[in-house]
């Protein structure tokens, strides 16, 4: 499809993307290699040789460990299962006819596009918070104690955070999605006397299949390392300590660099897993 | 000046050799028709030519000059697109002067050529529309306007017409034609429609499989094909071929007769036959006999209106003088 | 086809949609809401919605006592370099990618794509440390170079689903016209890919202005962006919650903004092409 000439030139103009994605991955991670095999602890004496695989022993025998992968995981999942389950819904609901689609559109992304400091910091103290924030008083309304959000229901208060922001996310790809599906295919089936549900069983769902896995991968990825949202509610107190918020605290609060280093390794790895299934699909993805 | 000469070219495609070694000498200011099946290379050999790939083996001279590691640009060939390839963004106007302005060509001189090119091409009152307003007719149009004002020493048209509708092309293919008249510039047409081959071209030149199967003017081709793939390519409806007794009578291993050298005769004449399907186009009429024990159908074309239909029985004499013999290999015994 | 449907289930199915956009919409009009009332008016019990003195004193005040456009002004700097830089580099990694493709073009892309699956956290530490041995800590351009990076394999994919999209004969024939490398992509590949180029800039400006991993870890306060400021606001003191959203309304009301307008390409800028 072209000549030397080209080839070459398009060798020189990949150069400085490649170069740069390469410099970004490999220095970075190198050093994080080999902290993770030293005790290196800045402020109480630097470099104190190497130790092995201690660090990576450490890590996962610390008691903070497993806890930690639980809240993780807690939050991955429950964060995944509400954003896909309302994002179908509501991604149903926006493709039928309805006045003001346009607006309504743009009300369910909005969320998106709020920076997580914001929301976090908006739904800690003017929704949970216990006194004044809107939740205490609904829950007043119908007379029930207020909840203690942060500190009674961390978990749930952050999935719910969280959930906030990647509920258009999942929206909007599924609705794209669904407006991709070839209405003729539904005519048909609706001539071959399939009832509404089972449609939706037969034709829709797996139809959104693709995109609901590429949904999951991605928010996986984004959402194993979410930050922001627990450094300004909870700072990882009463158990909302994820992986990522535990190497950073041993990297910066505690300064164990070799600790949170061989930490870090670990959630790379991890990262890597799901990555490897999402660039098989985008990969396939490429090739059509 | 525009002759271009191709020595032992060769095209791989990583393992795949899509163009065998080719040698093959365009003259200045003639019409030369790239035709074949799809798939035999010739988009592949235009785009060599154009220096839009570069060739794995050979050489290619345009006027005698070593041009194979020339870039396409500064070849001074000018290229038609099959889809015309306009700048959608940039006005007609824009579009023809593109060339002009990479060459820096002054001002007045590009608006002197745009003006000329507009008047001969019709585009006058198109000038300062996008691509995207115009008809398909007009888009080629402009892609040609784009090409003239270059003043290539050769135009290379990689099947240009086969965007358009039927009528379209009947239009633009008498246009091209006047336009090489006037011009009288190299021009080298890629086609898989063998009727603008032999409409347009002064020299076609049969490829498949990335072989060139014969070179030759139209009637050369018409009348002595050089092997039955040639022979069936060329004209419509395609060559009867016939092969059994009535080949080896001939001392042949095929035989080929042309559909309009076929005459339907009376009862008594040598082929009989069932009439299969009749299509009356009111100046021709073409048969496609069964039963006729020679072939499985043969195609016959009587000119005017004759009445045989679905069914009928019907008597055909061949010109003997027309028959074509050929070889076992396919190769036409003279 | 579209087909007919009776008034009846369209007005049911308005009223599910309207309702559930006003519910997810809520928190952030309560929060533009909020910023116009004093702060006793913010946490008046039972709240109240539309019917307080609407007063702007908030805006004054948070931009006088935290100097906001000093913020702002890093953030639209950190967020429209990083981008601008990115789509710099990308385009030509993208028109080579899409135009001369070859057999490890696809390998390229998707190894692209696996540098952004980096946890952020797993590398802190190293960055932290070149940041202070070249003296970037705390500095517009380290973030910007940072935010550059972590978003150029976005840049260079959505680059390059859209290129893919423009038919390399019109490039070709452009080649043929004369014109050189750098002016065909000038001349031709750039003005026809515009719409693409613009929704790959203004969905990077988004992802880069809510970035808040880096921002957070990497800046104290000459280079904070926005998310940083907001940042600050999670220790309060007294009565700020009037104050808390106008910072807020301030900080995600550019970005609302440009996101409601990119809205159609953040789909398949998000997910790599693999949705469209």
């Amino acid at each position: 499809m072209a000549t030397r000439h080209s080839r070459s030139a398009a060798r020189l103009m990949m150069a400085p993307a490649v170069i740069l994605l390469l410099g970004w991955m490999l220095v970075p991670l190198t050093m994080t290699l080999w902290f993770s095999f030293r005790k290196y602890l800045p402020m109480r004496g630097g470099d104190l040789g190497g130790v092995g695989f201690d660090n990576y022993v450490r890590f996962v025998t610390s008691s903070a460990f497993w806890p930690s992968v639980q809240a993780t995981l807690v939050i991955v999942g429950g964060v995944l299962a509400i954003t896909v389950t309302f994002g179908v819904l509501l991604a149903l609901l926006l493709d039928q006819p309805i006045w003001g689609q346009g607006i309504v559109r743009i009300l369910v992304i909005a969320p998106f596009f709020v920076m997580p400091t914001v929301s976090a910091l908006v739904w800690k103290n003017m929704f949970m918070d216990p006194v004044n924030g809107l939740l205490a008083h609904l829950w007043g309304f119908f007379g029930a104690e207020p909840v203690q959000w942060l500190s009674q229901a961390p978990l749930a208060s952050i999935i719910l955070i969280v959930a906030w922001q990647w509920l258009p996310f999942a929206t909007l790809i599924l609705l794209t999605a669904i407006q991709s599906l070839d209405s003729e295919q539904l005519e048909a089936a609706e001539m071959d006397g399939a009832p509404p549900l089972s449609r939706f069983g037969h034709i829709v769902l797996p139809h959104l299949g693709r995109a609901i896995t590429v949904v999951v991968l991605i928010q996986t990825i984004f959402l194993l390392s979410i930050f922001a949202e627990i450094f300004v509610t909870t700072q990882g107190s009463f158990g909302t300590r994820t992986l990522t918020y535990l190497i950073y605290q041993r990297v910066l609060e505690s300064q164990n660099v070799g600790l949170g280093s061989a930490g870090g390794i670990y959630a790379v790895i991890l990262a890597n897993i799901v990555a490897i299934f999402l660039m098989r699909i985008v990969g396939k993805n490429l090739d059509a | 000046m525009g002759q271009i000469t191709l020595e032992k070219v060769t095209k791989s495609f990583g393992d795949v050799e899509v163009i065998p070694p080719l040698d093959l000498t365009i003259q200045d200011g003639e019409f030369t028709v790239f035709v074949g099946p799809s798939g035999c290379g010739k988009s592949t050999l235009l785009r060599l030519i154009a220096g839009l790939e570069d060739i794995s083996g050979g050489t290619i001279s345009i006027d005698g000059q070593d041009a194979t590691s020339i870039p396409p640009a500064k070849r001074g060939l000018a290229m038609v697109f099959q889809s015309y390839a306009l700048y959608p963004h940039m006005s007609v106007r824009k579009n023809i002067a593109f060339p002009m302005r990479m060459a820096g060509l002054p001002k007045d001189e590009q608006d002197r050529r745009i003006a000329q090119a507009a008047e001969a091409l019709n585009l006058t009152d198109y000038l300062d529309r996008r691509p995207g307003q115009l008809s398909g007719g007009q888009r080629q149009r402009v892609a040609i306007g784009r090409a003239i004002v270059r003043e290539p020493s050769a135009f290379l048209f990689d099947e240009p017409l086969s965007n358009l509708d039927a009528a379209l092309r009947v239009g633009m293919r008498l246009e091209i034609s006047e336009l090489h008249k006037r011009l009288a510039t190299t021009m080298i047409y890629v086609t898989h429609d063998q009727v603008e081959a032999m409409t347009m071209a002064d020299r076609i030149v049969v490829l498949r499989a990335g072989h060139i199967e014969q070179v030759g003017s139209p009637l050369e081709l018409y009348r002595s094909p050089r092997n039955t793939f040639v022979a069936g390519f060329i004209g419509s409806p395609r060559m009867n071929f016939i092969e059994g007794a009535a080949a080896q009578a001939l001392g042949a291993h095929t035989i080929g007769i042309r559909p309009e050298h076929i005459d339907v005769a009376a009862q008594d004449a040598p082929w009989q036959g069932t009439v299969g399907v009749a299509e009356h186009l009111g100046s021709d009429t073409f048969f496609h006999v069964h039963g006729t024990g020679l072939a499985e159908t043969l195609t016959v074309r009587a000119p005017g209106e004759v009445s045989f239909r679905h069914g009928d029985r019907i008597g055909l004499a061949p010109r003997t003088q027309e028959f074509h013999r050929f070889d076992a290999e396919g190769l036409r015994i003279a | 086809m579209a087909r007919a449907v009776s008034t009846r289930r369209k007005l049911i199915y308005t009223l599910a949609a309207w309702t559930a956009g006003l519910l997810i919409f809520f928190p952030i009009l309560w929060t533009v809401l909020t910023s116009f009332k004093t702060e006793a008016d913010a946490i008046a019990d039972p709240p109240v919605f539309l019917f307080f003195d609407w007063t702007l004193e908030n805006y004054a005040i948070v931009q006088e006592r935290s100097d906001y456009m000093r913020f702002l002004w890093n953030s639209v700097i950190i967020a429209g370099g990083s981008t601008l830089l990115g789509v710099l580099i990308a385009v030509p990694a993208a028109w080579s990618m899409a135009f001369v493709p070859s057999r490890r073009t696809k390998d390229i892309l998707l190894w692209m794509l696996s540098t952004k699956m980096l946890p952020a956290v797993g590398v802190l530490y190293p960055i932290y440390l070149i940041f202070i041995e070249m003296g970037l800590l705390d500095s517009r351009i380290g973030l910007t170079l940072v935010l550059m990076l972590i978003n150029l394999p976005i840049i260079v994919w959505m680059l390059y689903t859209y290129f893919r999209e423009i038919p390399a004969e019109i490039l070709e024939a452009a080649r043929m016209d004369g014109a050189t490398l750098r002016e065909e992509i000038l001349y031709v590949l750039t003005p026809m890919a515009v719409p693409g180029i613009a929704s790959t800039v203004l969905l990077n400006i988004i992802l880069a202005w809510n970035e808040a991993f880096w921002t957070l870890n990497l800046t104290a306060a000459k280079a904070a962006p926005l998310t940083a400021f907001i940042a600050s606001y999670s220790s309060p003191e007294g009565l700020f919650y009037a104050k808390l959203s106008a910072a807020s309304t301030m900080a995600i009301a550019p970005i609302l903004i440009l996101g409601w307008f990119s809205q159609k390409q953040l789909v398949r800028g998000l997910t790599f092409g693999a949705v469209k």
